[in-house]
């Protein structure tokens, strides 16, 4: 699509987006929608390396825009695109650019990049003059043509570009170094003409890829633009030769313009303004000398900024008496962009039911919480491990006895050696060959009411008897008489004359820590009289976990129905479940630093039992 | 920034350390320089460079102003112990210098060369290219004598290999000719590569086949400092310029917006002053000191600041205090009331109510002493959420019983500057 060199964007211009800069790229084709354009302006996007789409609303509908790795295949996929919007790094803008300027197809390169090197920059732009493109920046929010086509993050938010009807062309064309005063003028404008045609900022370096005079030029030969707005600012010679372009009739256009920076004269030395061109050196740098120098030679300058509205409202209506602009009449009201949810949420203005509720920890906040104390507190209160699960599993801090008591649980749990099932698994699965999720993941899996789910088991049907107020002989025979085996209650091979040692010390520490052990107490009777029968059927470790968990809870002086939904809801073998998961990635890592290779059952340890052959 | 001054002292070292490799010849510069503060351990100093007890000395400040010798800020040819009392004297000493009172802090200590000439080289970076400046009588006259001085433009992309500066200098040169013309292009790489914008050697001797910077002035792109930051060197600073001496909150703020990634400014121009800007944005900022000083009240504008790039409330709030601490600190001695104006212009995304919070803390924190001081507020910010923020600040201004007028991107930007001069 051929456009003349005075125009570089119209309300068919697609451009290149180098960066995954998605925020700006949604407000571009905002933008687009508001302006009623047929065709989204941005055409594709670079995500260095990356093939892929990025998806962006437009309008109320989802469209899909292309990435591509590379400035080049992207360019042979669009052949449209003429405009290239380099959101690239400081760091890498340089050769980004340099590629983008060997592209016979761009012709406007946009370099957002802040603290390019002024060497690099330079350079930059005499080989923008050399391959005769445009060159807008670095440090640079880039421009709008009002109606048509915007830069970028240029204008702000969609209700500040309507406010500055920048949604429809007016016929002023201005430009300035500053992005960010670029807004207020084109605020300016609006409140004082027919509004922008278009307006460019060229960023505050020293060695800009355009000047303030070659755009003022471009609008000089844009005969849709009828009136020139410029703002220069202190330091550099840029506004003299806007001075000569007057002068030698090169521009012809009422231009108004002020030059910033008269102040500076009352500022210490050495003082620098935001952008690195602001400083003025010698005195045809200052901002009187320019202003001085542009009202000789005929251009619009006010006394003051303050009187900058003021001489463009002038100038303005000077034209319009002049039958030089018409005015608009009744403005039409631009589409509405649908609010995003994000902004709707922010704004207060929609609800939505929750689908999920937590109610232990919170990542939603500055700081993580768990059960109402902040991580720092955590760490720097130093809790242990034990009060740290007492936060996320009964969101409370538990007393030291009680924190302790898991903490020992857990330490007892944390492993019984490789021929365990949950052991054996992890292994098998290790020596599969692999990861360790999968391996610990497979030994867990047989944690159940034969391996270790005991814990649980036990302190239900204790429970559950104490409750009953059954006596422990009653007790023993109703289970007879059901024909169940007393959870927690058996050993293989130990005995009350060879006690296992984890449950005497568990129950030491009971003793000496638990306000009561009540439950406990009635265990052991019941276990008095069971060992009566067979020495072995002592209260083992799974048990002496069972009832003291529950003693625990009695003496956290916790509610039944508390207690009952702990008991109920199989937490208990939560302990077990996390004592054991220690042991099971121990196993895998033993394991894995011996490369066990893949482990096969022998055949001469499996009865092979089928029935006979089928002829 | 971007262009920004450095010490002879680490302009000359880094010559001496890289220059060499931009050289054809074996003409070098050997970096006998040692910088001096107010913590220097002279012992160690001298067993380092055990040249200084050998060879008679030169000392001067190193604080980014020149004309040393005319405020007799130059020792020349002395043995080291009367160097070093002689630095002793005057460092940390007030001395006036151009007009400028400042401190001096920091002074070079260099072997004193006999020379019979001295050349002046100055390498210029400019929109179209560089510029090479060289001249036959250098010196501290070397501007009265600029029609003598030889002028080479470097242009931007073909660069300096194909031009012939030996031709291009003075044929009196002689047989330094060929060496001077081949330092000049081994400089020029130099100064290229290392990312200067400035680089003056006025003047410079020759001795043997040695240059000898006599005096070195320098500045470099800070933005380079990807690029260049290891070649500059672990200890390069750029110093803030000589008699810039710092008020407490000017430093305050100067480590706020350190640590910060927004942009925080301020500098007191005059703390008996009625007008107080505080203006978010670097553009508007300046335009709101500009107005000021355009409608005749530079006298009374008491600071010069700006907030910008999206500061958290936080920072704004911190921010605030600091400007609205020196503003209600005394009453004017004329009884006149003092003006905040609480400027800006169109805000891009920066949530102009957010950053308002903070400012509205502050002016609580500080509303009794806003009312002793006869304090007014205007007001005048657009953006995202600004009527909100205009709303919230004038009902905290009105419940201090503050006189307040706020204004939206309606109102033109720097109207309440003359509103705020006229009442």
């Amino acid at each position: 699509m051929s456009r003349p060199d005075y125009l570089l964007f119209d309300r068919n211009t697609t451009a290149l987006i180098y960066g995954m800069q998605t925020k700006a790229v949604q407000r571009m084709l905002d933008f687009d929608f508001c302006c009623k354009r047929d065709i989204p302006s941005v055409g594709a996007m670079i995500d260095p390396g990356k093939f892929g789409s990025h998806k962006v609303f437009w309008g109320k509908k989802e469209i899909f825009i292309p990435v591509y790795p590379d400035i080049k295949t992207a360019l042979g996929n669009h052949p449209d695109i003429d405009v290239m919007i380099n959101f690239a790094s400081y760091r890498s803008s340089f050769d980004t650019t340099m590629e983008a300027l060997e592209e016979s197809q761009l012709r406007t390169i946009v370099v957002i990049a802040e603290g390019i090197p002024e060497r690099l920059a330079r350079h930059l732009r005499e080989v923008a003059v050399e391959k005769k493109k445009v060159l807008i920046g670095p440090a640079t929010v880039g421009g709008i043509a009002a109606g048509a086509f915007k830069v970028a993050n240029t204008g702000g938010t969609i209700e500040s570009i309507i406010d500055s009807k920048l949604h429809r062309p007016g016929s002023v064309g201005f430009v300035s170094k500053s992005g960010g005063m670029s807004n207020e003028a084109y605020n300016i404008i609006a409140l004082n003409t027919d509004g922008l045609y278009e307006g460019i900022a060229i960023g505050g370096d020293a060695y800009p890829g355009s000047t303030l005079l070659e755009h003022l030029l471009r609008f000089e030969a844009n005969p849709a633009i009828k009136m020139l707005v410029c703002l220069g600012e202190v330091g550099g010679e840029e506004e003299w030769k806007i001075v000569e372009a007057v002068k030698s009739k090169k521009i012809t256009k009422p231009l108004v313009m002020w030059v910033t920076g008269t102040s500076i004269k009352y500022m210490p030395k050495g003082i620098q303004f935001g952008h690195a061109g602001a400083k003025a050196d010698a005195t045809r740098e200052t901002a009187e000398a320019k202003n001085a120098a542009l009202k000789e030679a005929g251009v619009v300058v006010p006394e003051s900024f303050d009187d900058y509205d003021k001489a463009i409202k002038t100038t303005y209506e000077r034209l319009v008496k002049e039958g030089v602009v018409k005015p608009v009449g009744e403005e039409e009201k631009p589409p509405v962009i649908p609010m995003d949810y994000s902004s709707a949420v922010a704004q207060g203005l929609v609800r939505k039911p929750t689908n999920f509720t937590c109610t232990i920890s919170d990542d939603s906040k500055e700081e993580l919480i768990y059960a109402g104390h902040k991580i720092s507190k955590v760490i720097g209160e130093n809790y242990s491990v034990g009060e740290t699960i007492g936060l996320l599993w009964f969101k409370e801090r538990l007393p030291k006895w009680a924190a302790e008591f898991m903490e020992i649980v857990i330490k007892l749990c944390a492993d019984h050696g490789p021929a365990v099932s949950g052991a054996h698994n992890t292994i098998v699965t290790a020596r599969a060959g692999k990861d360790l999720m999968s391996a610990v993941a497979s030994g867990i899996l047989t944690i159940g009411p034969r391996f270790g789910g005991a814990v649980a088991g036990a302190a239900l049907m204790f429970k559950d008897a104490l409750d009953r107020k059954l006596d422990p002989d009653e007790f023993i025979a109703e289970m007879k008489k059901k024909n169940i085996k007393i959870q927690g209650i058996g050993h293989r091979i130990k005995s009350l004359k060879n006690p296992d040692m984890r449950v005497v010390l568990l129950k030491e520490f009971a003793a000496r820590n638990f306000p009561a052990t009540r439950l406990l107490d009635y265990a052991l009777e019941v276990e008095q009289l069971t060992t009566a029968k067979k020495d072995t059927l002592i209260l083992n470790v799974d048990g002496c976990i069972g009832v003291l968990s529950v003693d625990m809870m009695y003496g956290l002086g916790w509610s039944e129905a508390r207690i009952k939904e702990v008991v109920d809801g199989g937490g208990l073998n939560g302990l077990f479940l996390l004592g054991r998961t220690i042991g099971m990635i121990g196993h895998y890592m033993d394991q894995s630093r011996q490369k066990a290779a893949l482990y096969r059952h022998p055949w001469d340890d499996i009865l092979y039992d089928l029935p006979p052959l089928v002829e | 920034m971007a262009q920004r001054g450095i010490r002879e002292y680490h302009g000359k070292k880094m010559l001496a350390r890289h220059l060499d490799a931009y050289l054809e010849d074996s003409i070098g510069y050997d970096g006998k320089i040692v910088l001096v503060h107010s913590d220097t351990n002279w012992d160690e100093l001298v067993s380092d460079n055990p040249w200084l007890k050998s060879e008679k000395l030169v000392a001067k400040p190193d604080q980014l102003f020149g004309k040393r010798g005319k405020h007799g800020l130059v020792l020349v040819n002395k043995e080291f112990d009367e160097t070093r009392s002689w630095v002793q004297e005057r460092l940390g000493k007030q001395q006036t210098v151009n007009g400028i009172d400042g401190v001096l802090t920091h002074f070079i200590i260099e072997p004193c060369v006999a020379h019979e000439v001295e050349y002046y080289a100055a390498i210029k970076s400019g929109a179209d290219g560089d510029t090479i400046f060289f001249s036959l009588e250098g010196g501290i006259n070397v501007e009265e004598n600029w029609d003598k001085v030889v002028s080479i433009q470097v242009p931007v992309l073909k660069g300096i290999e194909g031009l012939d500066i030996e031709g291009r200098l003075p044929e009196s040169l002689g047989k330094n000719r060929k060496l001077v013309g081949s330092f000049l292009k081994g400089l020029y790489k130099f100064f290229a590569a290392m990312h200067f914008a400035y680089l003056e050697i006025n003047p410079f001797a020759i001795a043997g086949d040695n240059i000898i910077p006599l005096d070195l002035v320098a500045k470099l792109d800070d933005t380079a400092e990807y690029l260049c930051g290891k070649a500059w060197g672990d200890d390069l600073e750029f110093p803030a310029a000589f008699g810039q001496n710092l008020s407490p909150e000017e430093i305050k703020i100067r480590e706020l917006d350190a640590l910060s990634g927004a942009s925080l400014k301020l500098t007191l121009l005059n703390p008996d002053g009625i007008i107080w800007n505080m203006v978010a944005g670097g553009g508007a900022s300046v335009i709101y000191a500009d107005t000021v000083c355009d409608l005749g009240f530079s006298k009374e504008l008491a600071m010069y600041g700006e907030y910008s790039g999206n500061p958290s409330t936080n920072l704004t709030y911190e921010y605030a205090k600091v400007v609205l601490d020196l503003m209600t600190r005394k009453k004017d001695s004329q009884g006149r009331p003092k003006t905040l104006i609480l400027g800006g212009g169109i805000a891009n995304f920066t949530d102009v109510a957010k950053t308002f919070t903070g400012i509205i803390k502050a002016l609580n924190e500080f509303g009794d002493k806003l009312k002793e001081v006869n304090a007014r507020i205007f007001v005048r910010r657009g953006g995202p959420n600004y009527k909100e923020g205009l709303a919230n600040l004038k009902a905290a201004a009105e419940k201090i019983g503050v006189p307040i007028e706020v204004h939206g991107p309606e109102y033109h930007m720097t109207r309440v500057v003359s509103d705020a001069l006229k009442a």
